[in-house]
């Protein structure tokens, strides 16, 4: 076996209250992909934000190349020949893609810069990722996923010896995930060790070589991949058994009932369509990566205002306004973008998570600070939410449990539509069991979800219907019967609904 | 109340060195049923100052800023002092009472539209607020047609310069706005939803806050605050001057909120902490005659005051200084700080 290029030794990481890592040893091979594993929560970006620099570590040593390191900052592991996409895509929205993928190392000449030759590279660039896109535009013009691809682009070329990749595919679809994989294997095969982190389990059985598990910040073991059954591999992972990772039932036809939400060509910054939601249907939106399916839950919330059509929610022609107009007619999103559109960082969980609660009641009417612990309190138990510290502030949660507290913070309102826009993006297994479930079982009890996920196993699996995007167009309502698999799916997104 | 360990004790600090130069510094007396002493007369020439702080705690938790109330001081005062000037009995309480009344309702005005422009038009607070800083002197002159206005009213003498039940007045509208506030803020949810909207404005926006009226209320609370400051000063001198009322009052206001521990980046605000940084910043100026610094340099005396104030508050700066002490450790980013990605 290979020299480890990288070799961090029993690395400890303790934060107030949390032990974030204990001891933990990790290997890291020049040429493999290496996936590291482990719950929300588990300490797996910690380890890789002590790795990097961006935390100081209280015990331990890292070795890259054989000699002693410790970075003071990400700069200089950077420096070093370390290239890493952070969790959280952590680019300057109000610069072009071109100026982000370039960023501090810009192409000169006399001191100036090469504007024209930093255009062209970077399309070249993310041509290979297979994303023709204007490169001169500001990031914030584009989708949070697209943005996941250039922070990616960025990074892969940066030349480096190892590429730290956390969950960079969270919100990508699978033609972008492809796309990573191709360019991922092309690197190791020029010698890059790789270290990926991703909760689709797939994912991983197709492109890690070997992974390392942790689990409450200790290390598990190390494995090859090939020879970790899937079973076995969510074993170590959770310390127990995962019943539930089983397929669901069938879901029962929804209830024929009275429709709640009725949009007849409503059009905005997608072309007019036309969906009806009932109660107790859970429809399911499906499509690529910018296809507009964020477009329509952002319409129907009243976040984007609708140039055309019109639009019934419970039988009253309504026109909304504001997200606040759409939550006092029983409408609830989720949004997708954690970091921009849900996170309050510097307020605690118990604060964001009765956020939208106590904006419906004003600020005249307090959540009663009893009341407050007592739904708090039921939350971080039915979501698992960890640490279960409600005065912690948001910003110190994993990835995952933030997503999760943004969950709460919508069914705590228990409205009559819930929009979900990949609300289980970066959640580990085990508890996206558990919010399918909890799905479900809002659906059985009246609840209207329209549920988007670029995961189409999950869409199948929840909704009663699918509607299909393209090119911001709604092409196809599909009911979901025992017809329908994730293949026919994905033929009507590729073909346009065209037969 | 940890956070409001370190102005609590800088504070302290500062009134033991004027225990120093000061013999019975600490030594508080009843004089014609008035309370007297210089703790009492930091308070009460601090008044203004912490009621303009707090007002402007509130903007700056939206993560905006007001550099207005400045102007909004001179204008109420200037205003308040040409009612009462046109009046036929300069002591007739009706009569103060409505020349009040117009005065701050002007500075309520002036305030919603600092609002409206932040909020509705979408111009950067700093800006918006800098038109009526500017425009706002030459209101106040116009208002008192370029000269200072001399009254003589008792009724109105008693907001800035009265007493009632042995304490100074101004302390106690003080005490009466500072307990409202945090009534507002604390015990109903105001706060929260402010907090809200200066941490993550977009997020507040889509689970239904109404941000709009939000920072138009603040923005308006805060000139409030300015023009009841503005009538304190005024009253206190029983004069109005559109030229130099309250010049400069927002740099120590935005230096008292910081003081205090609210971060000007917006998010959480701590009330106590701005009572503190004012406090800080009126026993400074007290410090400096009683320990007679120069006049020439009784600025850059401040400057490095507040420097190392600031300094001492600034948990990035104790992070670095306490542990370079304790192990030359390899360096680190502070656990809080943002990662940023670049080259
Ligand atoms: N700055 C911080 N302050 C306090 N606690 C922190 C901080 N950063 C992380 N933690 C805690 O450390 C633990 C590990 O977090 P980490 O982000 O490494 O998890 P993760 O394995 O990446 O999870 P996820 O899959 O959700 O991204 C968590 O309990 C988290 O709350
Ligand atoms: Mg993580």
């Amino acid at each position: 076996m290979a020299e480890a290029i990288l070799r961090m030794t029993g690395i400890g990481k303790e934060f107030p209250g949390v032990r974030a890592l204990d001891g933990v040893d990790f290997r890291l091979l020049p040429g493999e992909v290496h996936a590291l594993m482990g719950e929300n929560g588990a300490g797996k970006s910690t380890l890789i934000k002590v790795l990097t620099g961006v935390y100081s570590i209280d015990s331990g040593e890292i070795e890259l190349a054989g000699d002693r390191v410790a970075f003071a900052g990400p700069l200089e592991a950077q420096k070093a020949g370390i290239s890493t996409v952070y969790q959280e895509v952590n680019l300057c929205r109000n610069l072009s893609v071109a100026e982000n993928v370039f960023i501090g190392r810009e192409p000169r000449k006399f001191g100036r810069i090469k504007w024209g030759e930093m255009r062209r590279r970077t399309t070249a660039l993310l041509r290979q990722l297979d994303l023709p896109i204007d490169v001169s535009k500001p990031l914030s013009h584009y989708s949070l996923a697209i943005q996941q691809m250039v922070a990616i682009a960025r990074a892969i070329d940066i030349d480096a010896r190892v590429l730290i990749l956390d969950e960079p595919t969270s919100s990508l679809d699978a033609g972008e995930v492809a796309q990573l994989f191709r360019v991922m294997r092309r690197l190791k095969e020029q010698g890059i060790a790789i270290l990926f982190v991703s909760h689709f389990l797939d994912q991983i059985y197709e492109i890690a070589d070997r992974m390392t598990i942790l689990r409450n910040g200790r290390l598990v073991g190390e494995y090859v991949t090939a020879e970790l059954p899937q079973v076995e591999l969510v074993g170590k992972m959770i310390g127990r058994e995962l019943a539930e990772l089983e397929r669901l039932d069938e879901r029962p036809p929804a209830r024929t009932s009275d429709p709640l939400v009725e949009a007849t060509d409503l059009g905005g910054r997608v072309a007019p369509f036309s969906l009806t939601i009932h109660e107790g249907e859970v429809v399911g939106l499906a499509g690529l990566l910018g296809s507009g399916r964020t477009e329509i839950a952002r319409l129907l919330f009243g976040a984007d205002h609708a140039a055309s059509g019109t639009l019934r929610i419970g039988g009253d022609q309504v026109t909304l306004r504001t997200p606040r107009g759409a939550m006092a007619r029983g409408v609830a999103f989720c949004s997708e973008n954690r970091r921009e559109e849900g996170l309050v960082p510097e307020l605690t969980v118990r604060e964001n998570l009765i956020l939208a609660l106590q904006a419906r009641r004003g600020w005249s009417r307090p959540v009663p600070r009893k009341k407050q612990d007592e739904l708090v309190a039921k939350y971080i138990k039915a979501l698992n939410i960890r640490p279960d510290n409600p005065e912690m502030l948001i910003r110190n949660l994993s990835g995952g449990n933030q997503q999760k507290v943004l969950l709460a913070r919508w069914l705590i309102l228990e409205p009559r539509l819930l929009i979900l826009d990949e609300p289980t993006r970066g959640i580990d297994v085990g508890a996206k069991a558990e919010i399918q479930k909890l799905v479900v079982e809002l659906s059985d009890g009246g609840m209207a979800v329209l549920f988007i996920s670029a995961e189409l196993d999950e869409v199948l699996r929840l909704s009663h219907k699918v509607a299909v995007l393209r090119d911001r167009r709604l092409v196809a309502e599909l009911p979901n019967d025992d017809t329908l698999t994730t293949d026919v799916l994905m033929e009507t997104i590729a073909s346009g609904g065209a037969k | 109340m940890k956070r409001l360990a370190w102005p609590a004790g800088i504070l302290a600090a500062l009134l033991l060195v004027n225990l120093i130069f000061t013999d019975h510094f600490f030594q508080i007396e009843i004089k014609d049923g008035h309370l007297y002493g210089s703790l009492i007369d930091i308070f009460r020439f601090g008044a203004p100052l912490i009621l303009v702080a707090l007002g402007m705690t509130l903007v700056i938790a939206t993560r905006g800023i007001d550099l207005s109330v400045g102007s909004v001081v001179a204008i109420t005062g200037a205003m308040a002092c040409l009612e009462i000037s046109t009046l036929s009995s300069q002591d007739s309480i009706g009569g103060v009472l409505g020349a009040i009344g117009i005065a701050l309702g002007l500075a309520v005005a002036l305030g919603v539209g600092n609002g409206f422009l932040v909020a509705i038009v979408g111009i950067q607070p700093i800006i918006a607020t800098l038109i009526l800083m500017v425009a706002g002197r030459g209101l106040a002159q116009l208002i008192t047609d370029g000269q200072i206005i001399t009254i003589n009213s008792d009724p109105y003498k008693l907001i800035g310069g009265g007493y009632w039940l042995t304490l100074p007045f101004s302390i106690i509208i003080v005490a009466v706005v500072l307990a409202l506030m945090a009534f507002v803020t604390r015990r109903l949810a105001l706060g929260l939803l402010i907090e809200s909207v200066g941490g993550n404005a977009e997020a507040s926006r889509l689970s239904g806050i109404r941000s709009h009226g939000l920072l138009i209320v603040v923005y308006a609370f805060c000139a409030l605050c300015a023009g009841v400051a503005g009538l304190m000063i005024s009253s206190n001198v029983s004069s109005a001057d559109g030229n130099n009322a309250g010049l400069w009052i927002e740099l120590d206001a935005i230096l008292a909120v910081v003081i205090g521990g609210t971060s000007l980046a917006g998010g959480r605000f701590s009330l106590g902490g701005t009572v503190l940084g004012a406090l800080i910043i009126q026993t400074l100026t007290t410090t400096i005659y009683s320990i007679g610094v120069p006049p020439e340099t009784t600025l850059l005396f401040k400057a490095l005051v507040v420097t190392i104030v600031c300094l001492l508050q600034s948990p990035a700066f104790r992070a670095k200084v306490f542990r370079s002490r304790r192990k030359p450790a390899p360096p680190t980013v502070p656990a809080g700080e943002k990662v940023t990605v670049r080259t």
